[in-house]
């Protein structure tokens, strides 16, 4: 299968489902939420195009964040795991040639940062970030340490969940997404302002990748499955009436 | 009961949070890493139209510059042809990637494109569009990515009869999706995240 056309616009995203942008006890967003209504417009020429990112833009290790900060011969600190899963759109078809960028903390919580100040160590054999290109069927796999939790200065005692950010292009820009990933069974989830967002626990299991002894390597790396849903984009049967709906 | 709809849902969105750079513009961070930071650079090659510059500062419900936003523009070609694998209109301008990506400067948070003067695209209805660049903000206190357009204040004609433009309500807020002539081929497009100068953003 390779890109199929498909220019009947995409489908409107669900805002009663998606985080609002003024959501106070998360402290930054009550300066940075626009107050007025979005303009609501059927999505053109510019937004169901987006960029191509080929393969051949893909090195060697940029999927494994165990080697691809560490010197020869070493690795980086910390729970060694595997995340994998596929890109899909609403209609659950697999989404190719999607490219996710990662970025997280090491295992102690400590971000590679110049404006991060936690005093937990940096680990001079993790980066912090890896990208990969989905498959023809939408796959995706990298390797990585498991994060660590990590204060942050919003309430009093604010920590983050475990959690590996995720940035993803479709074949849209409209399709863009930015969001994070986090780990069954953390305790910090359901105390977390930016996990708090979200609007029903549904949203938050959606983001909440599964330990997945399936995809475990004995001996190795226990694997984590998250799969990323994009917008859907309709076919083009009724493409030339008016508004394109 | 009725047949069932099974659709999956869109998978919610998060803020970038504070350290977006780390994944997305690691050497900016002081990360070494793909060669360079992608997005940097539009232009693979001499491009067809018009160089121009976009400058602009993100700013927050209180007049404070963004020092931790990321930008992303899109935009089609001189000839309104996009670099992408879905134009089926004909083939884009080899040399102009059409997709960029800043971080702003450290200290003042201005980000800066090198780009071209889009050409017109035309809406679903055929109708042509003004010349605009689609351009997308996410930083810490964002919870889903912001969407706006950028217009050129020196396309008046085009603005004036523009499907998008024509279609705002409160039209004195058009200024605010107009990028300003300052000095030769540079345009300033500030944006203004909430209060009186809020940029329109979009539900697209």
């Amino acid at each position: 299968m390779s890109l199929i056309k498909q220019t009947g616009g995409f489908v409107p995203r669900d805002r009663d489902w998606q985080p609002d942008a003024l959501t106070p006890p998360y402290k930054t967003s009550l300066k940075r939420s626009p107050q007025a209504a979005l303009l609501s417009f059927p999505t053109t020429l510019s937004e169901e195009t987006s960029p191509v990112f080929g393969h051949n833009l893909i090195g060697e290790l940029d999927n494994d964040l165990i080697l691809n900060h560490a010197q020869p011969g070493e690795s980086a600190i910390g729970p060694r795991i595997i995340v994998h899963g596929r890109v899909l759109d609403e209609m659950g078809r697999g989404v190719p040639g999607a490219l996710l960028e990662v970025w997280q903390a090491n295992a102690g919580g400590r971000y590679r940062h110049k404006k991060e100040s936690y005093q937990a160590a940096l680990d001079p054999n993790f980066g912090g970030c890896g990208r990969t290109i989905t498959a023809e069927d939408g796959s995706y796999e990298f390797r990585t340490i498991q994060p660590g939790p990590y204060p942050w200065p919003n309430g009093m005692n604010d920590w983050r969940p475990a959690h590996i950010h995720f940035s993803v292009f479709g074949h849209g820009f409209a399709q863009r997404l930015i969001t994070q990933m986090y780990f069954e069974g953390d305790p910090h989830i359901k105390l977390c302002p930016i996990v708090g967002v979200l609007k029903s626990q549904e949203a938050v299991d959606a983001l909440t990748a599964p330990l997945d002894m399936h995809r475990t390597v004995p001996m190795d790396s226990r694997a984590y499955k998250f799969d990323i849903v994009l917008r859907g984009q309709r076919q083009t049967y009724f493409e030339n009436r008016k508004e394109g709906l | 009961m009725v047949q069932k709809l099974e659709y999956l849902k869109e998978s919610p969105s998060q803020t970038a949070g504070p350290y977006v750079h780390i994944g997305c513009t690691p050497n900016f961070t002081g990360i070494e890493a793909y060669g360079g930071d992608l997005g940097a650079t539009m232009k693979t090659g001499p491009v067809k139209g018009t160089e121009i510059t976009v400058k602009g500062t993100v700013y927050d419900g209180m007049g404070m510059p963004l020092r931790d936003a990321m930008i992303e523009i899109w935009q089609a070609d001189s000839n309104g042809l996009f670099a992408s694998a879905n134009e089926t209109r004909g083939d884009a301008d080899p040399n102009f990637t059409g997709w960029g990506r800043s971080a702003g400067d450290m200290n003042t948070g201005e980000f800066t494109f090198e780009t071209i003067k889009p050409g017109s695209v035309p809406f679903p209805d055929g109708r042509p569009q003004a010349p605009h660049i689609t351009a997308w903000i996410v930083a810490r206190g964002i919870n889903i990515g912001l969407h706006t357009r950028i217009y050129f204040e020196d396309e008046a004609e085009a603005n004036a009869i523009d499907p998008i433009l024509t279609r705002i309500e409160h039209q004195n807020r058009i200024p605010t999706l107009l990028a300003k002539p300052e000095g030769e081929g540079v345009y300033r497009f500030d944006i203004h995240l909430q209060g009186p100068l809020e940029t329109v953003f979009f539900d697209i």
